[in-house]
């Protein structure tokens, strides 16, 4: 069976043990995390988990019904239709051109995030295909340091 | 009422009707045992190792269907336990061990004795918890025994900081649990029995595969009603033996690496599945591929996860086998004609004439085989048998007369070798007025041999008949089948003086070499009613068959009658 990506999210109690059992079931049960993103829902004792992860088809659905037996578990969501982003952080030195580096930022949701005596930093957020394709365009900019934040997603 | 977090503790073994409780004292649950020393709601015994008291709370749970308590210290204490842990997780038992812990404000420090519990024993518990405040106590404890007992058993660990059980609390024990995130399904989906109900009453060679998931259900009875009204012929899995009973003619056997012939076949020929409780463990399938390979499939399981995680299942069914089976069998009633089957079933009992369970009994050495039988012969359904693992445990699943559930206790999935001697001892607490047989070998015992002192001072009376060959023998086959015999660290010439081991920690030793001398021990044992080895000497070579070699297909066994010892 061919592996397939998939967009998981798991909301959980939160509870201070909650990341260790999710994280600690992929890595027992030799499943593969790709990006994992973890933080409190505004107004609730819950946590959303987003893990971006690859397997077989019968591996994600074995992903899903393990999640599920966790106790802290409530809910997993093998997203189909969503919406999904992620945020790229990336410093370039001061000597680069400047407004190519804003306007390619802005080419992908994004703008300068900060700039200082030597170094401009930029930031995006956009679909991770795009991602993929903003770091190639960057290299000619010769970026410092690249931050890459995991995927966030939403049902549609 | 106001009370210190160790007595809440004792407060909730009691509230949960637990009789006995097994576990080894030190600094960080001192405060617990302090208030075990004031209480009489439940009796504590010491064994002689945390790994152990595990193992006999576990046997407890077996025996009993109760949920089996455990109580050991922080560190080493609890990494002892872990063994016993991983032991009832693979076979789904359920437990509460309760584990001290160094004081919350040590926690993180490298604290003497402090090992970080909740972190080790996450992969091998159903759930865990480290208690943060005094507050939670009572709802941990209450949830604890609450998820151990629900929807697919497990074990579940409790560690509590010191400081937690000396502080003085407000208990009010829960009369409920609420636990928004787990909720087990059941019921069973009604469309998917119905469906499972069409396919067995257009199937031709149905099969019940049978798990140890029966076993935790009770669902015995209704298997047995199942099999009955429509003369469907079922296999059982290690874990499910006795479920059955050994007497029913529709009972092909044990399937599996060492199941006997029509049982395999059965499974290679059947049209459809019927999984009740069984999860295709690799040491039942063989080769994937070529398992069930004609068959649809019906999977009863309470673990959704189970369903399809190694076979494609074609009518999955979550749900608790007993709520379930009672609607297949409403559906079934008056549809199902057990002549419909009968050319199946002959089938299979020409596979057994062909190919029957047996072995080469001996007059000069004794076979093992024979020991298994004969204690059946001789007790039979009055027993509870335990065993450890290696070739002795295989030997008693296929030879004992199996007549119940819960008759037969061993480490299954986990397959750990000194879990029979402590688990016979709990099943002794929860049985006192049953003869419990550990059958053992000369590997396994010395895993967990300290327990002749547990067993001698508490009067606890179980008979050890360690089936020695001076050999790892499981092992030594697998070197003798697959690795020309060299005979690699299995050689165990070297061994204690079983008879005076068992009379040194105050128990009852027998050296036998003949049938008449067994007769003789086993009789005496009964009698004397004290712990005991009955050291029996058996044919070295012996190999357990038939065998299916790892990863081959299940048709493709290696029978007694082509591979005889010399």
């Amino acid at each position: 069976m061919a592996d397939v990506r998939r967009v998981i999210s798991i909301l959980v109690e939160n509870e201070s043990s909650v990341l260790s059992r999710v994280s600690g079931l992929f890595a027992g049960r030799g499943y593969n995390i790709e990006t994992l993103t973890v933080a409190p829902i505004p107004d609730t004792n819950r946590s959303r988990i987003t893990i971006v992860t690859k397997g077989s088809k019968r591996v994600i659905e074995q992903i899903t019904k393990q999640l599920h037996k966790l106790i802290p578990v409530y809910k997993v969501v093998e997203h189909d239709e969503m919406v999904e982003k992620e945020m790229i952080l990336a410093k370039f030195p001061i000597e680069e051109n400047l407004s190519d580096i804003q306007a390619l930022c802005q080419a992908y949701n994004g703008g300068i995030a900060n700039v200082g005596a030597d170094m401009i930093i930029g930031m995006v957020t956009d679909e991770p295909c795009r991602i993929k394709h903003f770091l190639e365009a960057t290299k000619r900019y010769n970026p410092i340091e690249v931050v890459r934040g995991g995927v966030v997603a939403i049902e549609r | 009422m106001k009370m210190n977090g160790a007595r809440m503790v004792c407060e909730a073994i009691i509230a949960e009707g637990t009789k006995t409780v097994f576990g080894y004292p030190g600094g960080a649950i001192m405060n617990v045992y302090d208030e075990i020393y004031k209480q009489d709601g439940f009796e504590h015994i010491l064994n002689r190792h945390e790994q152990a008291s595990v193992h006999a709370a576990d046997g407890y749970a077996r025996a009993t269907g109760e949920v089996g308590v455990a109580m050991v210290t922080s560190g080493p204490g609890f990494t002892n336990a872990v063994t016993g842990l991983a032991t009832a997780y693979m076979d789904s038992i359920p437990l509460v061990v309760i584990s001290g812990q160094v004081p919350l404000s040590l926690i993180g420090t490298d604290g003497f004795q402090e090992i970080d519990a909740v972190g080790i024993s996450r992969p091998c518990t159903k759930h865990n918890y480290l208690v943060r405040e005094l507050s939670e106590l009572p709802r941990i404890l209450k949830e604890a025994f609450h998820i151990a007992r629900s929807g697919r058993p497990g074990p579940v660990l409790v560690d509590i900081p010191k400081d937690i059980t000396a502080e003085i609390g407000e208990f009010v024990y829960p009369n409920s649990v609420n636990i928004p995130s787990y909720k087990p399904t059941t019921k069973g989906n009604k469309r998917q029995i119905d469906k499972a109900v069409e396919a067995i009453l257009k199937a031709k060679k149905p099969l019940l595969y049978i798990g140890g998931g029966a076993v935790l259900s009770n669902a015995s009875d209704l298997i047995r009603k199942l099999a009955l009204m429509g003369g469907i012929p079922a296999v059982e899995t290690l874990m499910a033996r006795g479920v059955m009973g050994d007497s029913n003619p529709l009972l092909q056997g044990m399937l599996g690496m060492h199941g006997n012939y029509s049982s395999n076949m059965a499974m290679s020929e059947t049209d459809l599945v019927i999984s009740l409780g069984a999860r295709f463990d690799d040491r039942v399938t063989g080769k994937l591929s070529e398992f069930a390979k004609y068959a649809d499939v019906i999977h009863i399981d309470i673990d959704p996860a189970n369903i399809s995680k190694l076979v494609d299942v074609d009518y999955p069914i979550v749900g608790d086998i007993t709520i379930v089976l009672e609607k297949i069998i409403a559906g079934l009633e008056d549809k199902i004609k057990p002549e419909r089957y009968s050319d199946w079933r002959d089938v299979l009992n020409r596979y057994n004439e062909l190919h029957p369970l047996t072995f080469q009994d001996s007059d000069d050495v004794i076979k093992p085989q024979w020991v298994v039988e004969r204690v059946g012969e001789l007790l039979g359904e009055k027993a509870i048998v335990t065993s450890d693992v290696g070739q002795h445990q295989m030997w008693t699943a296929q030879h004992y007369p199996f007549d119940r559930p819960r008759q037969w206790i061993n480490s299954g999935g986990l397959g750990t070798m000194g879990f029979g001697f402590p688990a016979a001892l709990g099943a002794k607490k929860g049985y006192p007025e049953k003869t419990v047989i550990n059958f053992t070998g000369d590997g396994s015992i010395l895993m967990n041999m300290q327990e002749l002192v547990t067993a001698s001072e508490y009067k606890i009376p179980v008979i050890n008949i360690i089936l020695n060959n001076h050999f790892l023998g499981m092992v030594r086959q697998w070197q003798s089948f697959f690795y020309d015999n060299r005979f690699a660290e299995t050689d165990l010439s070297y061994q204690p003086n079983f008879k005076a081991l068992a009379e040194s920690c105050g128990g009852i030793g027998y050296d036998v070499t003949t049938k008449e001398e067994f007769d003789k021990a086993l009789k005496d044992a009964i009698e004397k009613d004290r712990v005991t080895f009955i050291n029996v000497a058996i044919n070295r070579f012996e190999n357990v068959l038939p065998m299916v070699p790892a990863g081959g297909a299940l048709y493709n066994m290696i029978l007694a009658d082509q591979k005889e010892e010399k």
